[in-house]
């Protein structure tokens, strides 16, 4: 296994009259060649700040970068011949045609794709010549995943790139980014969204405050949860059942209580709901609302920090 | 992948490339851009027709003539009507009313006023000829003159002496003359300052400076693709300017086309760095149109774009001559205007040299890349 991108102890410290604020706190990585790397974390916990110094946009305060084995301060021009960069809300000329704008982009790079071909790849070739003020949000977050395709990357870095878009455009890029990570090279990404992790990513690294919070495979975290199903139920007039009880009930791993809302990490579901059921039934409980699902890199989030990662989830 | 030797040579061949790319997505995003393109190339033209317009400095053409006419003779009236109009300038207008002719006269309706009583007698010598101006306005002396003449040359005796006259026709004093080579330094001024400042700005507001960076694209091929930009806009407005003044105005160029279009192209340059370096720091277009104000709007009026910067206080003149649109302005008069001598005009060279490479430097250090 080679290693696409490595950095040790980064930090990136912002100093105002008022505050220090620590963007970046100490953050290691190691992405290996191959893999499709996902940084996950509530906005403002620092994954564009990060992104940006492993992009080489950014001086890191401390620490260095290394990609494919070299580093910005020594090789930049090697390094930025061989990466990939789609930046968040890069706004580009409304009034190039798709093709112009990647014809703008392959001249910067030495060797590289055709810009047909990079059209090709993310499925633009009916807007080949359309000027970009006539894209849809999905048509143009492609067209800034080719610019980024067209200097043909072995490392690709994509912030956020399907954030706001439709769920058919966001299964679109999905196809594109597998598809480039099929040739056996390397992808990293900014997300919030947890199921675009789980199903893109070979490996996460969660982080929240500029730090890494847990790393590993969407599946092996979650598995670290104790359980792989999730019961979510509330009871009338708020009532709250204490965490203990429910603990001592069969095949449940954990209990979290908020609001009172009930969310059991459990093993199996048909021996965990049976006995919830027959407990809330002796006691004279009643249920208002109930359901069981999949456990997801969302509740190992929660799970680690108390909170959700979307802001429109932190006030449900 | 390609080996590294590979990479380097087909390095020189991509950067031309790149440059060229560059330069055409410039020329592309502006020229389809219909608002863009009517105030950069259209809007001065307007301005041009207008002032030149407003500002012609033809002869009076028309003089208008009241008059007061006391006799019921047809004869007596058609005979001084005659008179009257040997000068074709002349605009003669009967009035009835004493009362009538003053207001006109007091409104500026009419220029003069001939109040005429022939007293019943047939010879015209004899009649009695008032005339009635307003001694503050220039049309109604020039109209007093002009009856006089043509009262008094139309009873000369035959041995009087002639007067012969001539107008002497000089291009390149009129205002028009003037105007345009002042049209072209601010064109110069505005393209440096938009086509180049502003322009970098909204790149950066629309984080495209900082996409571009992320590729392997060299910074010196993209502040020379803003150069070359500049360039080929800025040759149309000229010649676009010029030609309209030519056709419209026959404004003619006296001197050497080879200096003009060297201070053309100087021009340009030294616009381009005070542009560059009103968008090296900036950060929104707000700020960047507010510092382009500053640098705009002072010189447009202290360097001598509408009317001359000598009009200023002695004082202040060491330092308007030393501003860049001065200097551009005085060499482009100088050029069209009077065909100066290279060595009259190498110190406006050497000012506009100055500010372009001052300029330059200084952006470059201080230039926000990120």
């Amino acid at each position: 296994m080679t290693t696409a991108l490595k950095c040790q102890n980064l930090k990136k410290v912002y100093k105002s009259r008022k505050e220090v604020v620590e963007a970046v706190n100490g953050l290691d990585l190691e992405i290996a060649t191959g893999e499709c790397f996902g940084l996950l974390g509530p906005n403002g916990a620092g994954k564009t700040t990060t992104m940006e110094i492993l992009e080489g946009l950014l001086e890191p305060t401390q620490g260095e970068v290394e990609i494919l084995g070299k580093t910005w301060r020594q090789d930049e021009s090697f390094i930025r011949e061989r990466i990939g960069i789609s930046l968040q809300e890069t706004k580009l000329s409304d009034k190039l045609t798709v093709q112009e704008t990647l014809q703008l982009f392959r001249s910067f790079y030495s060797n590289g794709i055709t810009p047909e071909e990079a059209i090709r790849k993310v499925s633009l070739q009916e807007k080949a010549n359309t000027w970009l003020v006539r894209l849809s949000g999905g048509q143009r977050q492609r067209l800034a995943v080719a610019t980024a395709l067209v200097g043909d990357p072995e490392l690709l870095f994509l912030d956020e790139p399907t954030t706001g878009l439709d769920p058919q455009s966001r299964r679109q890029l999905w196809d594109i980014i597998r598809e480039f990570r099929s040739q056996n090279r390397t992808v990293v990404l900014t997300t919030h969204y947890m199921d675009e992790a789980e199903k893109l990513c070979d490996r996460v690294a969660i982080v929240d405050h500029g730090k890494v919070i847990a790393l590993g495979s969407p599946q092996a975290l979650i598995a670290k949860l104790g359980g792989e199903h999730v019961i979510d139920f509330t009871l009338a007039n708020d009532q709250e059942i204490d965490a203990k009880v429910l603990e001592q009930l069969p095949s449940i791993r954990s209990v979290r209580i908020v609001d009172h809302h009930h969310q059991l990490t459990i093993n199996e579901p048909h021996v965990a709901l049976p006995a919830l059921l027959n407990y809330l039934q002796n006691n004279r409980f009643e249920l208002v609302g109930l359901s069981t699902r999949h456990a997801t890199l969302e509740d190992v989030f929660v799970n680690l920090t108390g909170r959700h990662l979307r802001d429109d989830e932190t006030n449900k | 992948m390609s080996t590294s030797n590979n990479l380097n040579n087909d390095n020189e061949s991509t950067n031309e490339s790149a440059i060229k790319q560059l330069v055409l997505a410039r020329l592309k995003d502006f020229f389809r851009e219909p608002a863009a393109v009517f105030w950069v190339y259209g809007f001065p033209l307007l301005m041009a027709l207008a002032l030149g317009t407003a500002f012609r400095e033809r002869p009076i053409e028309k003089l208008t003539i009241d008059l007061y006419l006391l006799s019921d003779s047809e004869s007596q009236r058609s005979e001084i009507l005659t008179i009257l109009k040997k000068d074709p300038r002349l605009i003669i207008v009967e009035s009835t009313s004493e009362i009538l002719w003053k207001k006109r006269l007091r409104s500026g309706k009419t220029d003069l006023v001939l109040e005429l009583n022939t007293n019943n007698l047939t010879n015209p010598t004899q009649w009695e000829y008032k005339l009635w101006d307003e001694p503050n306005r220039p049309e109604s002396v020039l109209a007093r003159n002009a009856v006089q003449n043509t009262i008094l040359r139309t009873f000369l005796k035959p041995d009087a002496p002639t007067v012969k006259e001539h107008h002497l026709e000089e291009l390149g004093i009129r205002y028009i003359d003037f105007l345009i080579p002042g049209l072209v330094g601010m064109n110069l001024m505005g393209g440096g300052l938009w086509g180049v400042g502003f322009v970098i700005v909204d790149m950066r507001v629309r984080k495209l400076l900082k996409r571009f960076l992320a590729t392997p694209m060299k910074k010196r091929d993209f502040l020379l693709s803003i150069a070359i930009s500049r360039l080929c806009f800025s040759i149309p407005e000229v010649i676009i300017l010029l030609g309209f003044g030519y056709l419209f105005f026959g404004v003619q160029i006296q001197g050497n086309l080879l200096y003009l279009l060297f201070t053309l192209l100087l021009g340009g340059f030294a616009f381009s760095g005070v542009g560059l370096l009103v968008a090296s720091r900036a950060k929104t277009v707000e700020t960047v149109s507010g510092l382009m104000n500053l640098v705009m709007l002072p010189m447009t009026i202290l360097s001598g774009v509408f009317f001359s910067s000598e009009k200023f206080p002695e004082f202040m003149q060491p330092i308007l001559q030393l501003l860049p649109l001065t200097a551009l302005n005085d060499a482009l008069r100088g050029i069209m205007l009077e065909g100066q001598s290279l060595t009259e005009l190498v110190p406006k060279f050497g000012i506009l040299l100055i500010w372009g490479v001052i300029c330059f430097i200084i952006s470059l250090k201080i230039f926000r890349w990120k």
